[in-house]
């Protein structure tokens, strides 16, 4: 018998690239910006029945309006930013660390302690440096624990650190019904009269000391991993295991050292967040940050620059949308529609940077 | 029968609103006074480009804020407030973002600045500090008066009155099954009492004040009955709400009313009738918004808030430039309060005996809390204590001339005593 076997090519052939230069980059991006708010701009025309200009106007005045909405977006930015630096470290070993979200908490959870109880018992300046350590040594002590399991007994990290921000919710529910007093399932403000461990305002600003601290960190990390001998064995660890082994590293070490690290940025981000900012604790403190600062992280391949760039662009949607509720009657759905659009684009974007598409050349018949 | 609601409640809205002080309870607050004043300073808003902020905890599609944008919308539409002078904040949580919400607010002309979730209160009364000269009104809230901030006021309807006048439906339903000999040996207790169930979100004063008043407008009706309220610890959860519905009925309850905010309960109630599940009907009290769409065959009706009424009040007292009282409320008299269209399954004559009660409540000759109707410990009460400045201690006696003084010391209610009669269920 006679059997005829053809092999179907497939009409395009995806390559990766490494060639693409930063021009190239660029303007691949701004082509694709340019396409969402036009794929953007029909879906307003046509379902919303509204003038896109004038929506992309109000996005724009959601997060820029005023000087208070920057400087609010300005915060907002920090904040996701810093999350994202934090996961770096882990992330650059290839440890999935999905637990900021727990680990910010947590920091938060121990800030807003100390605040309950010595915020009129310690000075301000002492109070702050003491909540610094802790929040970040809680933060760490969360992030540390499933890297020893990993380092020990190669457990999967990406469940362990989920597992672990389930029972940092749980903590935080379980305080927040101690210290509610109540019975509002709420803590409040906390310190509304004296401010007891409150960010001071700092030449006039009230965000100063965040934008200060996220800063430092954020230069620090880079060099730690770019420059920093500590920070080259994690790269190694997470391109080879084998290879770092060979080469002599202790990867137990490296692991709990890079996730000890990544764990106590994230629980410094909670203690920004609580004596910075919200002044109170919820389980929606980290509000979802911890879960965003992934796709930041991942998308800027660790540089941080263009995380700071991601975490804006994503805070300016979140207050574009917002705004565009408020001016326009537009609910959450419309607004997630448009971020939707937009994010799909960019996100094709770095696809068009990274591969080339080209047309298959016919399969020759095999026989 | 609901036609004569709706102009009824017309009516009274245009009794009782005509000026701003005509409203009469609440009126033991302290700090209604100081208004004149500012009240120059702050006449004709409108005129002045001055605007109205709104925060919201959801948007239209969660029943609790689309009650409070419809109240709003005819609010200022009967005012004549044109829509572009009303700025609105949705979905905003009950954490920062109020407070960002608020300063944003106030940044663009807002000079009244209402939120609608009892958690955005401390974030208001944040930003009335920071703004002496804007209006922020936290509805639900509970600590205005406490704050001494003459720019910071809570509003609250008088829900118990509604909740009392649909559990007299519920009686009404439970007398006629009595008679017509149609209730089953599981539907009573040991003690021989007909069981009644009730879905509460939170063991909180707001929560036991509801179920009680549910309870005694039974107790009305037909006095050996006996309710199991059982906890869903969330304001809005349709899961939960079912579940406790089902486990409530399982153990024979033969009416499920509720103070939680999803249909969870009454849909359930119809499944179970519609699969025969435990060979008897339970029907359903609701609360918020009729059931009716939902439990058709089951839901007999809902108690349920006007916040029109409220609004009307807050926006006349921004467009004259008056000072608003520190805590606002509103029952039947007001017209702040209702209960939804009657379902089909209601007994007999329960049209004519509802508008019997609601007329004597408002005429002052029914209390709610009447003490003599209800006993605490096996022992009719003499004294009841309330915790009006929300420190979690009782530190006002609340029982004056026989009955409880419900939401007049302030508006939130605080009624918190658990009564003989009402078993709460806790895991």
């Amino acid at each position: 018998m006679e059997k005829k076997t053809t092999h179907k090519a497939p009409l395009f052939h995806v390559r990766k690239k490494d060639d693409t230069t930063l021009i190239q980059a660029i303007l691949i991006r701004a082509v694709f910006v340019v396409l969402a708010l036009l794929v953007s701009a029909l879906f307003i025309y046509f379902v919303t029945k509204l003038d896109p200009i004038s929506v992309y106007t109000s996005m724009f005045k959601g997060a820029f309006g005023t000087s208070r909405r920057t400087w609010i977006t300005i915060r907002d930015t920090c904040l996701l930013l810093m999350i994202s630096v934090a996961l770096s470290p882990a992330f650059r070993m290839r440890f999935w660390n999905c637990g900021a979200e727990g680990q910010v908490l947590i920091g938060g959870l121990t800030t807003a302690a100390l605040m309950i109880y010595f915020g009129s018992k310690i000075p301000t300046v002492l109070l702050l440096l003491i909540m610094l350590v802790v929040s970040a040594a809680a933060g760490g002590i969360w992030a540390l624990l499933p890297a020893v399991f990993k380092a020990k007994y190669d457990t999967n990290e990406t469940l362990f650190t989920l597992m672990m921000n389930y029972l940092a919710i749980q903590l935080v529910e379980f305080f927040v019904d101690i210290w509610d007093k109540k019975q509002s399932h709420s803590v409040g403000i906390i310190n509304m009269a004296g401010h007891g461990g409150w960010f001071p305002e700092v030449l006039g600003q009230q965000y100063t000391i965040n934008i200060i601290l996220v800063v430092v960190i954020t230069v620090a990390v880079y060099v730690y991993m770019k420059y920093s001998k500590h920070g080259y064995e994690g790269a190694v660890v997470g391109e080879s295991v084998a290879t770092a082994r060979y080469a002599g590293i202790n990867v137990p070490s490296v692991i709990r050292r890079n996730v000890l690290l990544s764990g106590a940025i994230a629980g410094i981000a909670g203690f920004v967040e609580v004596a910075g900012i919200s002044h109170t604790i919820s389980k929606q403190t980290a509000g979802g940050r911890g879960f965003t600062a992934i796709i930041v992280c991942w998308l800027a391949k660790f540089n941080p620059f263009i995380m700071a760039i991601i975490s804006l662009f994503l805070v300016f949607l979140d207050k574009g949308a917002a705004q565009i509720a408020s001016d326009f009657g537009l609910n959450e759905f419309a607004s997630d529609i448009i971020t939707g659009i937009l994010l799909f684009f960019i996100l094709s974007a770095e696809f068009f940077i990274n591969y080339s598409i080209s047309r298959s050349e016919p399969v020759k018949e095999e026989h | 029968m609901k036609k004569l609601f709706t102009s009824l409640t017309a009516m009274l809205m245009a009794v009782s609103l005509v000026g701003c002080s005509s409203n009469k309870p609440a009126d033991n607050t302290p700090a209604t006074a100081a208004a004149t004043a500012e009240a120059e300073a702050t006449a004709e808003a409108a005129a002045s480009g001055e605007k109205i902020g709104i925060i919201l905890v959801g948007d239209e599609n969660e029943g609790y804020t689309y009650a409070h944008m419809l109240g709003i919308k005819n609010a200022a539409a009967k005012l004549g407030i044109a829509e572009s002078d009303i700025i609105w904040k949705y979905s905003i949580g009950e954490d920062q973002k109020c407070y960002d919400a608020a300063v944003d607010l106030v940044e663009n002309g807002a000079t009244l600045v209402i939120s609608n979730s009892y958690g955005h209160q401390s974030y208001m009364m944040q930003a009335a500090q920071e703004y002496p000269e804007v209006t922020f009104v936290a509805d639900t809230g509970d600590n205005a008066w406490t704050t001494g901030l003459d720019n910071f006021k809570n509003a609250f309807t008088s829900v118990y009155e509604s909740r009392y006048v649909s559990g007299v439906v519920a009686g009404m339903k439970i007398a006629e099954l009595n008679e017509k000999g149609e209730l089953k040996e599981e539907n009573f207790n040991e003690e021989g009492n007909v069981k009644i169930g009730y879905v509460g979100a939170f063991p909180y004063a707001e929560v036991v004040s509801g179920y009680t008043a549910f309870y005694l407008g039974i107790k009305s009706v037909v006095e050996n009955v006996t309710m199991y309220v059982e906890y869903t610890n969330s304001w809005f959860d349709l899961t939960a709400e079912a579940t406790v519905a089902d486990d409530l009925m399982s153990q024979g309850c033969v009416i499920i009313g509720q103070h939680a905010d999803s249909t969870g309960a009454p849909s359930q109630l119809q499944k179970n009738m519609e699969d025969n599940k435990y060979g008897f009907t339970a029907y359903s009290v609701g609360y918020n918004v009729s059931m009716l769409d939902v439990a058709p065959d089951v839901a007999l009706t809902s108690a349920s808030n006007v916040w029109e009424v409220f609004y009307e009040y807050a926006f006349n007292c921004w467009k004259n430039g008056e000072n608003m009282k520190t805590d606002w409320t509103g029952g039947y008299n007001e017209g702040a309060v209702e209960i939804t269209a009657l379902g089909s399954a209601v007994a007999e004559g329960t049209e004519e005996r509802v508008n019997e009660v609601i007329a004597q409540i408002k005429s002052g000759e029914l209390h709610v809390f009447d003490a003599s109707t209800f006993t605490i410990g096996g022992e009719t009460p003499t004294s009841i204590m309330g915790d009006i400045d929300a420190d979690f201690t009782d530190d006002t006696e609340c029982l004056i001339d026989g009955y409880f003084h419900e939401s007049e010391f302030r508006s939130a209610p605080y009624f918190a005593a658990r009564i003989d009669g009402i078993v709460e269920e806790t895991e």
